[in-house]
């Protein structure tokens, strides 16, 4: 067995045998033995030294992983520490620069993901990579279909595809277009098609992130019964939670590099976190506290926006909203529930059937974001990759593009200018790398939310709409937004912030605004009355108790 | 009550109601052609005296065995999500290249057919290379095959090539005869032939089944470990036989060659596909569609020849609003299919 030659924890290396076992007790109502042996078996798949340099960014170095067969294995870092370059350079996506992948103690190197696929290693990612367009049994087999006389045999296909579902315990009708289930039946569908691909290593990467709670367990309990069949399993997630519950080791990286390999019993959620960032994780709780005392303070003066009975007919219904200088506005509800549909109103996104909007007690018109942006106002979408970013653009260019678009094309922004804004931003948000000239599309989704915070941050708004600005980005990067919200207020500047995480919602906002059914129900003052309970009460029943 | 219970949960495992519409709605196009086809022949057998009978719609094929074969190799590009605008003007210089090499090199037809099949397949496979290998959109590289070999007609001959070859006339004016006089032509097997071998490979081989899902998405298709490279060629290669196989067929039909043959021969290929239920954006559609959409650009034509008053333009004008409507068709959906996703 080859030690990474790494600065990896010692915990990670030649005592980890024992510490497995640690682990093994720790984990609750796992089967008894599931604890991967460690000290005397060999890794299905050992990396050392991988390294990873893309254009302007050096993704990977001297990274190490060990996966065993019979474990869950759990990948962390931050957004931008190598997780998905890591996967990729696994699974054949991408080649590695340098270093050794061994699978089953042969070294092996592999030129595309069919390749990775053969040595017995698949991949389910995030977003489902199947064909919505063909059948649940051919996503199952594509590729491996079995045939006679050279054409594919229908009945065999089906037959096959029903079995390999029926021994996971999933019943589904195998000749139904896979577009037409869930997401989630979808991701199912996915792993049972890897693994029998493969039945040695399954990576997951953010299997669970569009899942709700049901979904997740299921998909647990399918990861648990490959597991006990000896099934390597890399897990990829944000949740810590979740890596608590399902993983029995996890392996950290932290900007590119490996931070270290420690058995899940020798960790705990704060110390797991401040081994992803390297650093004492933010007191955010400070934050709360502040935030309820200003609450009422910051009410008192004259709104700097107010709406009213705005709303567009199958969107959201009229509603009315006060938004203060200073005012930290949540806007909670179900996905689909209207939150974003509300703010997309107030920037002109999507142009308003009813109502009114006044800015500073003035009647404003705001049928485009081009009206909007002229009175201060500024939006992230929620959807970065389609309606934020421009990939092929850098940093920098990301980064002026509003100001530029507000100041008109007849004023063009000098390019030193422009040098010094970005890396005023570059510097303030922590935007790796700091290269204004590197390529949006390089770098990671936390670090792509901050380029689109500061595109929008140099246009100096009143009011900043941030839809799900943490979603899909780690804790991190998170802690950091959040405080990048509370300061924004501190300063005077109005945010209506639209989270899922309804514990993130009310430790930022100062008023929170309930949306359900495309309808706003209710404006509560976060005192201390408010809990997510709370509010979760008046989301399912449409009514502040 | 039990048993309301286990149907609740045999239910929820189901794919949605919607869903299960929506599987149906891929051939709803397929089956509006059919009607279509159906209903115009009624009308027109109503209206005009000789219209109601088995050697119209045979004739039908027989004018339209060469557009027939072009659009079943456009069908299989069209299902990746590209397009392939090189086919009518392929068309054309195979019809030339063919023309000059019968009657003015005195080559053989069975030298000629072959080396004509290979241009056209490897003129194909070139174009995918290139769209593949330089992630070029399929559209401009397309653009690019259509002038360079409708350019190359012009050095062959500006002239149109009249084949007065008795082998190749005699071919062209044979008629294989059916019980009651009905007929059809040579072409009309070959075309056949070509649409049941469509057929086969694309729904009973890993290749179609891999045609399909690259048009249902090129990213997972290449993550699932699928040949993607080699498909998206391959189907460019097999447009391009098509399209010089038609060729040939039209060479038999007009008996000569000429650079201005099948012009905008393309966009009636691609016109029939979407009109036979094949999506513009890949990744659904049937091969037997097609065949029911050149029938009806086949039928449009016949109707009009038989009115006698109208102008031939209004082919085009009809073919024009037909194929507006399936675009909304399929726009509806897909918009469902967003929604349900």
């Amino acid at each position: 067995m080859t030690t990474p030659s790494t600065p990896a924890d010692p915990a990670g290396t030649a005592p980890a045998g024992a510490a497995a076992g640690a682990g093994a007790d720790q984990g609750a109502g796992r089967g008894t033995g599931a604890g991967p042996d460690t000290g005397t078996r060999q890794p299905v798949l050992e990396a050392t030294g991988i390294r990873k340099q893309f254009p302007g960014v050096l993704a990977l170095d001297q990274v190490a992983l060990r996966l065993y067969p019979g474990e869950v294995h759990a990948l962390m870092g931050e957004n931008g520490a190598g997780k998905s370059t890591l996967i990729k350079v696994l699974t054949g996506v991408h080649p590695a620069d340098d270093g050794t992948l061994l699978v089953d103690g042969a070294p092996r190197s592999f030129a595309d993901p069919l390749q990775a696929q053969q040595a017995g290693i698949s991949t389910v990612y995030q977003e489902v990579n199947l064909c919505p367009n063909i059948s649940v049994a051919e996503n199952i087999l594509i590729g491996r279909e079995p045939r006679r006389f050279g054409l594919v045999h229908w009945s065999a296909l089906k037959r096959r595809a029903a079995e390999l579902l029926t021994e996971l315990d999933l019943d589904l009708d195998v000749s139904t277009p896979l577009g037409s289930h869930s997401l989630a039946v979808q991701q199912l569908v996915a792993i049972v098609r890897a693994v029998d691909l493969s039945a040695k290593v399954l990576v997951l990467d953010e299997p669970t992130s569009s899942l709700d709670r049901e979904e997740v367990a299921q998909l647990f309990t399918l990861v648990r019964r490959l597991r006990d069949r000896g099934v390597a399993i890399l897990f990829v997630t944000h949740f810590l939670d979740q890596v608590f519950e399902l993983c029995d080791r996890v392996t950290i990286l932290r900007n590119g590099r490996l931070e270290g390999e420690y058995p899940i019993g020798e960790l705990t959620p704060v110390t797991l976190v401040q081994r992803m960032i390297g650093g004492e994780l933010a007191t955010l709780d400070e934050l709360s506290e502040k935030a309820q005392e200003e609450a009422a303070e910051r009410v008192a003066g004259e709104p700097f926006l107010t709406a009213r009975e705005l709303g567009r007919a199958g969107s959201v219904e009229p509603y009315d909203l006060d938004v203060h200088a200073g005012e930290v506005i949540g806007l909670a509800g179900l996905l689909g529930s209207g939150r974003t549909e509300a703010a997309r109103l107030l920037f002109g996104a999507d142009t308003a059937d009813s109502g009114r909007v006044t800015v500073e007690g003035r009647t404003v018109s705001l049928r485009t974001p081009r009206h909007a942006i002229a009175r201060k106002i500024a939006f992230c979408s929620e959807n970065r990759k389609a309606e934020g970013i421009f990939g092929e653009l850098t940093i920098r260019e990301n980064i002026i593009l509003a100001l530029q678009a507000a100041r008109g094309w007849t004023r063009p922004l000098s390019r030193t200018k422009q040098d010094a804004l970005t890396r005023r931003w570059i510097e303030a948000l922590d935007i790796r790398p700091a290269d204004p000239e590197a390529q949006l599309r390089n770098l990671s989704g936390g670090n792509q939310q901050k380029v689109l915070l500061a595109r929008w941050l140099l246009t100096e708004p009143r009011l900043l709409i941030l839809d799900e600005p943490t979603r899909g980005i780690d804790v991190g990067a998170k802690a950091e937004i959040q405080k990048l919200v509370a300061r924004l207020a501190a300063d005077g500047t109005a945010v209506l912030f639209i989270s899922a995480e309804l514990e993130e919602v009310l430790r930022l906002s100062h008023r929170v605004a309930v949306l359900r059914d495309h309808r706003m129900v209710a404006t509560l003052v976060n005192d201390d009355g408010v809990t997510p309970d709370r509010i979760l009460a008046t989301i399912a029943t449409g009514a502040d108790s | 009550m039990s048993t309301g219970i286990a149907n609740t949960a045999a239910r929820l495992t189901r794919p949605l109601s919607r869903g299960g519409s929506r599987r149906a709605g891929t051939r709803i196009p397929l089956i509006v052609t059919a009607v279509l086809l159906v209903a115009m022949f009624t009308v027109g057998s109503l209206r005009y005296d000789g219209f109601f009978s088995t050697q119209v719609v045979l004739n039908l094929l027989i004018d339209n065995a060469f557009l027939l074969v072009v659009a079943v190799g456009a069908t299989f590009v069209i299902l990746t999500g590209g397009i392939d605008l090189s086919v009518g003007s392929m068309v054309a210089l195979s019809t030339m290249i063919t023309a000059s090499l019968v009657e003015h090199q005195g080559w053989s037809l069975g030298a000629v057919i072959p080396l004509v099949l290979a241009i056209g397949a490897s003129g194909g496979a070139l174009m995918g290379w290139i769209i593949h290998t330089f992630e070029i959109q399929p559209f401009i590289v397309t653009l690019a095959g259509m002038f360079l070999a409708r350019g190359l007609c012009y050095t062959i001959s500006t002239e149109s090539i009249t084949i007065d070859d008795p082998t190749t006339v005699s071919i062209a004016q044979a008629r294989l005869y059916g019980s009651g006089g009905l007929f059809v032509s040579v072409s009309v097997i070959i075309a056949l032939v070509v649409l049941l071998i469509a057929f086969v490979v694309l729904h009973h081989t890993r290749f179609g089944r891999g045609v399909y899902a690259l048009g249902g998405n090129e990213t997972s298709a290449r993550l699932m470990g699928l040949p993607v490279g080699s498909t998206k060629v391959a189907v460019y290669a097999i447009s391009g036989l098509c399209s010089a196989l038609g060729g040939v067929l039209m060479t038999f039909y007009m008996l000569s060659g000429y650079a201005l043959h099948a012009m905008g021969m393309e966009l009636d290929a691609i016109a029939a596909t979407v009109i036979g239920g094949t999506l513009l954006t890949g990744g659904s559609g049937f091969v037997l569609g097609t065949a029911l959409g050149v029938l009806v650009l086949g039928m449009i034509q016949t109707v009009i020849n038989f009115q006698g008053t109208l102008s031939s333009w209004w082919t085009r004008i009809v073919i024009g609003g037909l194929l507006l409507v399936f675009i909304v068709l399929q726009r509806l959906m897909t918009g469902r299919r967003a929604e349900t996703d």
